[in-house]
């Protein structure tokens, strides 16, 4: 019998710290599949945001450079500027990237930096303990909006792929989920895409990832699950928005 | 012929994998790990196909396949 499934060898072996059922780890190891398969693991600095997945540096197995909450894009221009033969990608959750760090993102694309951001929208401010974030859903009960958000007051759920890709400055820009294996299947494509795109020099590639916090959401992994499939993904529509298969 | 293994002092319980079997051959056990967690577990797995669908879907990369 041959291991037809095993760790990716840039993902380092220890337990994570994340909660049962979040989907963080999952993106964390279709990351890490991506940097083997394209070989760029010794060549690879991620910039970490500040969020749940703030210890990117303990579960990589290459450089991490910890920026300032909301601005990983700006950090990651200053990293690639510098370093442009090295894969440089972002990680950042929908509190960092848009909420604190909208204008980092922002300008980011529309200079098209050739970066990767690697964009985790569970709708809600994780780490902090389940404030509302930009992309909470409507009527969706945080403890900063304890009777669902209200449009009226709060806004809009914010679609920030829909918004990057507006920017002439983006080349790649598409929304993927985990939440069953078929939509798991398509993440990892339009990951290798977005991969494709830096290390071909063809410029910023931005990957939303739709994904369940159960413990804030107040829900079971599998309510949490889904979830996903059945508010935010009606909302948030999956797929390619700009920059499709070379 | 397949197989799959589990890490289970790694595993959480979250069920995920169990959601992810198209062949329904998973659940999540009455056993507890060190850190708490009741771990997952295959009773029939003759009837694996080592598709690896629930390793793929695992957080805690917990499952490996062999094929
Ligand atoms: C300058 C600054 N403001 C506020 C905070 C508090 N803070 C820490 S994490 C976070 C939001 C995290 O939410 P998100 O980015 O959605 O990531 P998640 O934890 O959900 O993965 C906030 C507001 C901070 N650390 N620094
Ligand atoms: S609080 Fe939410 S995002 Fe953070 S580790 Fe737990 S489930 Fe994941
Ligand atoms: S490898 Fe496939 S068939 Fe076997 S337990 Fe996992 S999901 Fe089920
Ligand atoms: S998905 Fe992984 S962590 Fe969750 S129950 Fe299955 S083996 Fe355990």
């Amino acid at each position: 019998m041959k291991q037809t499934f095993k760790r990716p060898k840039a993902l380092v072996d220890i337990p994570s710290h994340f909660c049962p059922g979040c989907h963080h780890g999952i993106i964390h190891r279709l990351v890490a599949e991506c940097i083997d398969l394209y070989g760029v693991r010794e060549k690879t600095i991620g910039v970490a945001s500040v969020g749940c997945s703030v210890f990117l540096y303990d579960y990589f197995n290459a450089d991490v450079v910890e920026a300032p909450h909301g601005r990983a894009p700006a950090v990651a221009t200053g990293v690639k500027r510098a370093r442009p033969d090295n894969f440089v990608f972002t990680y950042q959750g929908d509190g960092d990237l848009a909420a604190i760090g909208t204008a980092e993102i922002i300008h980011a694309a529309n200079r098209g930096e050739q970066i990767t951001v690697i964009f985790v929208n569970n709708t809600v401010f994780g780490m902090t303990g389940g404030q509302m974030a930009p992309t909470t859903m409507s009527g969706q009960e945080t403890t900063t909006t304890p009777f669902g958000r209200d449009l009226k007051t709060n806004g809009f759920p914010i679609k920030m792929s829909e918004l990057l890709t507006e920017l002439p400055g983006s080349t790649f820009v598409a929304r993927a989920a985990v939440n069953n294996s078929k939509n798991l299947m398509k993440a990892k494509k339009l990951l290798k895409r977005a991969f494709e795109v830096q290390i071909n020099g063809e410029g910023f590639s931005f990957v939303e990832f739709l994904s369940a916090c159960p413990t804030n959401w107040k829900m079971t992994p599998k309510q949490a699950t889904e979830r996903v499939q059945e508010e935010m993904i009606p909302y948030f529509p999956l797929g390619v928005f700009k920059g499709g298969q070379e | 012929m397949a197989m799959i293994k589990f890490r289970r002092e790694r595993c959480k319980g979250c069920g995920l994998c169990v959601l992810a079997c198209p062949k329904n051959l998973l659940m999540v056990s009455s056993k507890i790990n060190r850190s708490g967690y009741p771990v997952a577990k295959i009773d029939d797995m003759k009837s694996c196909t080592g598709c690896a669908l629930c390793a793929e879907m695992c957080p805690d990369v917990v499952i490996t396949v062999f094929k």
